[in-house]
């Protein structure tokens, strides 16, 4: 069986027809690269022919290197291929996240897939149209100024029975055109051509609804997951994690599996792991096995009782007062606390934020054929390309005899678990020299995740005799967001690299908020504090979708709202009023008249029911979201039920309305989930979140009773990302909401029912 | 390893199985079905839901040998004739589906809703999916989609 080509449809049949031949898979030293040029592995970006391809059909691929989150991004990109090339969208097939077609784009990160990875395919687009256009003028013989171009037929303006094809100027052939590369790999890899793009009031594709055809597909058991891929020969894997994190292996007993067929199980350091010729022998020896583990005390300190406390006292590992990849900015908080002690009147709250797991649906899953010096992987990483380079090392074989498939999978959001199954695969496949499937389980989904870091924000503010700002002061400290790394590049940042002696690394950061407001004495900055567990711990931190500007906006809108109440304004007057920035202050205002302001009255009781609004703003990724949530809580169980939400929307220049509309709505109910309910509880020995009921989530019972979203389109700017800065307002958006209803601060999130319960008695 | 007959989708199947084999794995690892999914493997999240006799059933924590002749189906028999099931149509239209890893719950759990009570109101349609889990949160779009394929098939009906 010819393996790699399991999830191949007939445009990746054309495409595998097209490269023969061509030598992508090697290790490219570009030729016109300069000296700092990062090493390249797998098809040069300086090629056309990389990006865009036109079949003998006419149908065209365009390969894009980075994949889909479940946000139709494809679609999205295929859309402004088919506007610069002139052709229509049902023509246009976007390939993501294969190393053996695409350059490292970086994989799904940041909100970058339209703003940043599709900027070189709309280039390469318009490249290949100008090329063609070339081409054609030459065939016919009109200048290129006579020429125009529809559906991927080139014709003359002046007769247009003078006319040829795209299919007919190159089908099946290569380009051989030139691009220039920006010498950079990952979201900041562009290519330009000597063709502009065009001018988006020239777009007819882009800006339009269009629905995505993998659906249909997904919903009736026709897409190709990773865990459905099973080569032939097929190994199933386990592993097998100990009682307590942290742990040493002692030892096991293959005897406690003697009775299962063909069970085996493989040490490597202190990676435990079982295969089995079927899947439910590898389970059933993974719970058989009997692994003796070194007797260690609890490693979560005090754990999640006093996990504020770890946190206020702990000593700082690193310290920072600028915003996430912002370089390193000394402060000084003197000034700010001068100001303070002079004020008439001085505010402080401290605002908590809790451990959340990405807690996939479906836990990490890998499919890995190691064949020698040569890896094959199926995976639903987000970032495939750095995975292929993260694999090779731990193998030891060279970058470019590994390549990756990226496959649809569980949703990921961010450095979750979806890298550790295939690293973990292809260690045993390379062991067992068969290809190896490894299917995590929900305990180690949930358990064993990266987790997005606890931390507390720490907020003072001072006001004159006239209420007016004297000074404002933000701390976040807290876990550190890049105790494992948001790539999984190398083997240090995975739990079986780890485990196997890779010295995880030693990097810190956090987040501060964006200077949104202008305040005097403004001061803000982030400290990280020590792990709990220096290696493969269960509670390492990593992204988690909107790294860490969650926990830094929870602390930064609460505290405006309530400053703003004492000193006598509405938050929101009081937010424009400090706001700088024309496109915040809109979603501001649009987002907060769907709401009633400035009419409506303050919260109201009835009963045990309390009903207020409240509203969050960021700002980030090249878009603006304003967040307003109408609220009922309900005083005898705690519960709050978000009645009504308002999303105030600007990514700029919006590709697809319907796929921007589905990844707000996907927010809401994902920022639901993470301002209600979501955290990870654990003692001093292990992570006690193992399942839907240790670790739960929204569900049908918190869909808000009205959803309404404005999407304001501003085709003049440029394309900013969609999937995460709506998410980022819903905690304090809630917890103001929950203040405007009740009178009362709640600043820890998830605000569960026992605790707003508590709260409000 | 002890044989056994599944009736899936209309067709009978011969599998190898344990005896305490979970019905999820003949289906996915033996017969190669891809719309019930491993999700958590202790019945919470619904992605591995198969009617068995017309009931939603969580096939990770129900063994194979325990079903006998009973009527299996799956969402990978649900198209007739080339043709998506209401249910799927109306997803489709809806796009109630993001990473679709968990689909195959929702759509499960929806056909047998409006089989039992094609006039489901929209609360009875909401209390219809008792554990079923969406984790990229398209609950919003999945209701829609569910009352969408109810006033579908009564339309289509009358």
């Amino acid at each position: 069986m010819d393996i790699m080509n399991l999830n191949r449809r007939d445009f990746l049949r054309t495409q595998v027809a097209l490269v023969v031949g061509a030598s992508w898979a090697v290790m490219v030293g570009d030729a016109a690269a300069q000296a700092v040029a990062p090493v390249l592995v797998g098809p040069p970006p300086t090629a056309l022919d990389t990006w865009i391809r036109i079949a003998a059909d006419g149908s065209v691929v365009a390969n894009f290197g980075k994949m889909d989150c479940g946000q139709g991004i494809d679609l999205a990109v295929a859309q402004i291929v088919a506007d610069e090339l002139d052709v229509a969208l049902d023509k246009v097939h976007v390939t993501m996240g294969d190393t053996r077609f695409s350059p490292n784009q970086g994989g799904g990160s940041a909100s970058t897939g339209l703003r940043m990875g599709a900027v070189p395919l709309r280039n390469a687009a318009a490249e290949a149209r100008r090329v063609l256009v070339e081409a054609a003028s030459l065939k016919l013989g009109v200048n290129v100024a006579g020429l125009s171009v529809e559906d991927g037929r080139v014709f003359a303006l002046a007769d247009q029975a003078k006319s040829v094809t795209y299919a007919e100027l190159i089908g099946g052939k290569a380009f051989s055109t030139p691009m220039e590369w920006n010498n950079q790999i990952g979201n900041a890899l562009n290519v330009n051509g000597k063709a502009k793009p065009k001018d988006p009031s020239q777009y007819k594709i882009v800006g339009k609804g269009f629905k995505r055809k993998d659906i249909a597909l997904k919903v009736s058991a026709q897409e190709h997951y990773t865990a459905h891929i099973r080569p032939d020969n097929l190994l199933h894997a386990r592993s097998v994690r100990p009682p307590v994190a942290g742990a040493k292996l002692l030892g096991v007993d293959n005897a406690s599996i003697a009775h299962i067929k063909g069970a085996k199980s493989f040490v490597k350091g202190d990676f435990v792991a079982v295969v089995a010729e079927t899947e439910w022998n590898a389970v059933r020896a993974a719970r058989s096995l009997k692994v003796k583990w070194s007797d260690v005390p609890g490693p979560f300190t005090g754990g999640e009782e006093k996990v504020y406390d770890y946190i206020r006292q702990a000593t700082p590992t690193a310290a920072n007062a600028i915003s996430m990849f912002g370089g390193k900015k000394a402060w000084d908080e003197k000034p700010t606390l001068a100001a303070l002690s002079t004020s008439a009147k001085v505010l402080e709250a401290d605002y908590e934020c809790a451990f959340q797991s990405h807690a996939r649906i479906g836990p990490s899953c890998g499919v890995v054929d190691v064949r020698g010096d040569k890896a094959e992987i199926w995976t639903d990483t987000q970032k495939p390309h750095f995975l292929r380079m993260g694999i090779a090392k731990f193998l030891g074989i060279p970058p470019g005899n590994v390549q990756v498939k990226w496959m649809h999978g569980a949703g990921s959001y961010g450095r979750s678990d979806s890298d550790e199954a295939p690293y973990e695969a292809a260690l045993l496949s390379q062991a067992f020299a068969r290809p190896v499937r490894m299917q995590w389980s929900r305990e180690e989904g949930t358990a064993w995740d990266p987790k997005a870091p606890a931390a507390i924000i720490t907020m003072k503010a001072g006001l004159d005799i006239n209420n007016q700002v004297t000074g404002w002061l933000f701390k976040a400290k807290g876990f550190n967001g890049w105790d494992v790394r948001f790539t999984p590049e190398s083997p240090e940042h995975v739990l079986v690299g780890m485990l196997t002696g890779h010295k995880k690394w030693n990097a810190y950061n956090f987040n501060v908020p964006e200077e949104s407001y202008k305040f005097n004495n403004h001061v803000h900055w982030w400290e990280t504090v020590p792990p709990y567990l220096q290696e493969a711990s269960p509670m390492r931190t990593a992204h988690l979708r909107a790294p860490q500007e969650m926990q830094t906006r929870f602390g930064q809108e609460s505290f405006i709202d309530e400053v703003a109440h004492v000193a006598g304004m509405h938050p929101v007057d009081f937010r424009l009023k400090h706001l700088q920035d024309s496109r915040e202050i809109e979603v501001v205002k649009v987002a907060a008249e769907r709401m009633g302001w400035p009419n409506r009255k303050k919260g109201t009781t009835k009963g045990d029911i309390s009903l207020g609004w409240g509203l969050a703003l960021h700002s980030g990724y090249g878009s603006y979201a304003a967040v307003a949530c109408e609220i009922e809580v309900n005083k005898q169980t705690g519960r709050i039920w978000v009645k009504k939400v308002s999303i105030a929307h600007d990514c700029g220049m919006m590709v697809n309305p319907i796929g921007v509309r589905a990844a707000l709505e996907g927010q809401i109910m994902q920022g639901i989930s993470r301002t209600l309910h979501e955290e990870v509880h654990f003692d001093e020995k292990r992570v006690k979140s193992v399942d839907w009921t240790t670790y739960r989530i929204a569900n049908l019972n918190d869909v808000p009773g009205e959803v309404d979203l404005v999407l304001i389109n501003r085709p003049d700017k440029p394309m900013g990302g969609a999937g995460e800065p709506a998410i980022v307002c819903f905690p304090a958006a809630i917890a103001n909401a929950v203040f405007d209803a009740t009178g009362v601060r709640i600043r820890r999130y998830p605000l569960v029912a026992e605790r707003v319960k508590k709260a409000l008695a | 390893m002890p044989t056994y007959r599944l009736n899936v989708d209309g067709a009978v199947r011969t599998i190898e199985a344990e005896k305490d084999e979970p019905l999820l794995y003949a289906l996915t690892d033996a017969l190669k079905f891809k719309g019930p999914k491993f999700g958590c493997g202790v019945g919470q999240c619904g992605t591995c839901t198969v009617l068995v006799n017309d009931q939603p059933i969580r096939s990770c924590i129900l063994s194979a040998s325990s079903v006998g002749n009973k009527p299996i189906r799956t969402l990978d028999g649900l198209m007739q004739n080339g043709q998506l099931h209401p249910v799927q149509a109306a997803f489709v239209e809806e796009q109630a589906a993001q990473c679709g890893y968990c689909a195959n719950g929702w759509v499960m759990h929806a056909v047998s809703i409006l089989e039992k009570n094609p006039k489901a109101s929209d609360a009875q349609i909401q209390q219809g999916f008792a554990n079923v889990q969406c984790r990229c949160g398209t609950q919003i779009a999945i209701l829609r989609a569910v009352k969408k394929a109810r006033d579908n098939m009564a339309t289509a009906k009358t």
